[in-house]
């Protein structure tokens, strides 16, 4: 239909775009992290797996790493329970107000991930709204001191600021199940709890996979909640990455565990593209 | 399907006359200012094939969606065997569907969609897989047993649907459209073999349509709605024949409408005049193409109505042809003859019988 000249002529700016901004920089890092650091504090452009055996050597590594997984797992868990329902009764209940509730959940999106991070702040703080007030009802003598700087703080804020990632994909799945499925389910004597185990939650489980892998890819990278929020107990593997590349001045150690980052969510993104394909029937 | 719902019937026409299954009530719906449904009382007897027939728009989908409880009646009650059904959710009314677009549940098997109301009712699996497999037999769908729903034609999900509605024994079936999604040959097919399906397990079924040849050649009795209110109820024989509006009469196969008057025991429409027994005033006559012949010099009956003109159009129909006839005085004719050789053009004489010309009311369309 069109000549092969015009269809390399738009092909081409994505690709250079893609091949400039994108591969490149990862080259570069890959490239990285088979170098090391002198004493002296200049890159030593050899090529060793030496970063990599420290990774596997080292175990603060390891277990920030599973400290990430452990807080993204959560905050993903949370997200779903969280989000599920809001996306289910949007979506059957909402009625004439569903396009106004729907830019309602959007919102938040609109406002600074910082604001939002460090509202939280101000709430947690030991002289944050909330232990004021529970001290205001006698509640607790003394501020509770794990509400901030801790992993609990941390899973919280990116549970919130997460949260309509998860909304997002479940209530377009809920939004295509033709409702006359509900009405058939419904027809044939199902129960409306029956009808949502057997109809509505398997045909949505597209949704759910796509918005628990938005959840815990996203929350898995984050350095900003752990930084204002973490405290000591609360570092995730990116805050690593961070001080790697600034203070430390280890930049071929961190491009090493940046490259092993890239690997596990490249890896989750194709397994959670597989499920969803299993799980969908359009 | 079982013999304990298979009704043994000899005769259609018994059963209008036994109690009523389902019976609706002064049934009036409305969806905000728009008026759908007005004043509906209709009763479907046991064993019955009812179809409610009716243009798009005219609230046939929305009477039988209230009988199935997708939507509530706005008021008047809807009764089945002696029990308030309208006070109901749907999934306690045994009453199945078979949706427009068959809704076959997309996850699920050929067999798990067709054993869903009785794995949701939790009846043994050895009942569920011996009444599935009896039901698929049914429709000739055991073959594709295994299959999920969209590797399966058109015309499959439609026997799938009707296994799916079937195997939960209702005693009313609800079918609305199900088979305006096949094309003409497979829908024909399809319409005879739904008609001696229902037959078999002697299962009451209102059947929704827009096409009237369908409704025809399926039902025991239609009944044609329009606008929200019922124009007539009747056998098909008797709606076709004897036609109670000038609706009825054109929605329902080819006609003539002569509109005159009466006076005297006769009435005049143009030229035209013959005795009728009805009161003087204003009148309206649907008079079938077929009732029209050609006449010849000797007339079969001395008070035949006469009337000369001239074929403008034919139409060729195979067995029979149409032809259109401007008469004296203006009046257009619609004549349906036995097919001929050559066709029939120039001047013409026809004639009818004045009992052919069926008085019907004029009912205005009210919005």
């Amino acid at each position: 239909m069109f000549s092969r000249a015009y269809k390399a002529a738009v092909t081409l700016p994505p690709l250079v775009w893609v091949a400039a901004f994108l591969l490149t920089p990862y080259l570069l890092m890959f490239s990285y992290s088979f170098w090391s650091v002198s004493p002296a504090q200049t890159i030593v452009h050899s090529w060793s797996l030496g970063n990599y055996s420290e990774l596997a050597r080292v175990d603060v590594y390891w277990q920030t790493l599973l400290r990430s997984m452990w807080i993204a797992a959560r905050v993903t868990i949370f997200s779903l329970l969280l989000g599920y329902p809001l996306a289910y009764f949007l979506s059957f209940y909402g009625g004439k107000k569903k396009d106004l509730l729907y830019q309602l959940v959007i919102i938040p999106l609109w406002v600074s991930y910082l604001v939002r991070a460090y509202a939280w702040k101000t709430i947690l703080g030991s002289d944050g709204v909330l232990n004021t007030l529970l001290q205001y009802v006698h509640a607790t003598k003394h501020p509770l001191e794990f509400l901030l700087y801790s992993p609990f703080a941390v899973v919280l804020t990116l549970t919130h600021i997460y949260t309509p990632f998860a909304f997002l994909p479940i209530y377009a799945a809920l939004e295509h199940i033709p409702r006359n499925l509900v009405e058939a389910s419904h027809d044939l004597g199902a129960s409306p709890g029956q009808t949502f185990w057997k109809i509505i939650f398997p045909l949505s489980i597209p949704g759910v996979i796509a918005g628990a892998t938005f959840a815990f890819v996203l929350s898995l990278g984050d350095f900003l909640a752990p930084l204002l929020l973490g405290g000591p107990s609360g570092i995730m593997i990116s805050n690593i990455v961070v001080s790697l590349f600034g203070a430390a001045y280890n930049w071929p150690l961190g491009a090493a565990i940046s490259f092993c980052m890239l690997l596990l969510v490249v890896s989750l993104l194709f397994f959670s593209e597989r499920l969803e394909k299993k799980w969908s029937y359009a | 399907m079982s013999t304990d719902v298979s009704i043994a019937r000899s005769d259609v026409s018994v059963s209008t006359q036994r109690f009523p299954l389902l019976s609706i009530r002064n049934v009036a719906k409305r969806f905000g200012k728009n008026v759908v449904l007005r004043d509906i009382s209709l009763d479907v007897a046991e064993g019955e094939f009812l179809t409610i027939l009716g243009e798009s728009g005219s609230g046939k989908t929305t009477l039988l969606r209230i009988i199935a409880g997708f939507e509530s009646a706005g008021s008047g009650e809807v009764w089945m065997a002696e029990e308030r059904l309208d006070q109901l959710p749907p999934y306690r009314r045994r009453v199945n569907t078979v949706f427009q677009h068959y809704a076959l549940f997309p996850h699920l098997t050929v067999e798990e969609n067709v054993a869903y109301g009785l794995r949701v009712a939790k009846r043994p699996e050895a009942e569920i897989s011996a009444r599935v497999g009896e039901a698929l037999e049914k429709v000739k769908m055991s073959a594709h047993a295994k299959a999920k729903p969209a590797k399966i034609s058109g015309g499959q999900q439609q026997r799938v649907a009707l296994a799916r509605a079937l195997v939960n024994r209702p005693q009313l079936l609800l079918l609305d459209e199900p088979l305006s999604a096949l094309d003409a040959n497979l829908r024909r097919q399809m319409q005879v073999e739904l008609k001696s399906l229902q037959r078999e397990v002697g299962i009451s079924f209102i059947f929704v349509t827009h096409d009237q040849e369908e409704a025809m050649v399926m039902s025991d009795r239609i009944a044609l709605l329009r606008s929200g209110e019922l124009e007539q109820v009747a056998t098909p024989r008797e709606i076709y024949g004897r036609p109670a509006t000038a609706y009825v009469a054109q929605f329902i196969g080819h006609t003539n409408l002569l509109k005159g008057e009466v006076r005297d025991g006769m009435a005049r429409c143009g030229l035209l005049q013959w005795p009728v027994a009805a009161p003087d005033g204003i009148a309206q006559f649907s008079l079938r193409p077929e009732n029209l012949r050609l006449a010849t010099e000797k007339s079969t009956s001395p008070d035949s109505v006469r009337v000369r003109g001239r074929v403008v159009q034919q139409a060729f129909h195979g067995a029979t042809e149409l032809i259109r006839v401007e008469c004296a005085g203006g009046l257009m004719l619609t004549v349906r003859i036995p097919a001929s050789r050559s066709g029939v053009t120039g001047e013409i004489a026809l004639e009818f019988s004045p009992e052919d010309a069926i008085p019907v009311r004029e009912s205005p369309e009210r919005i």
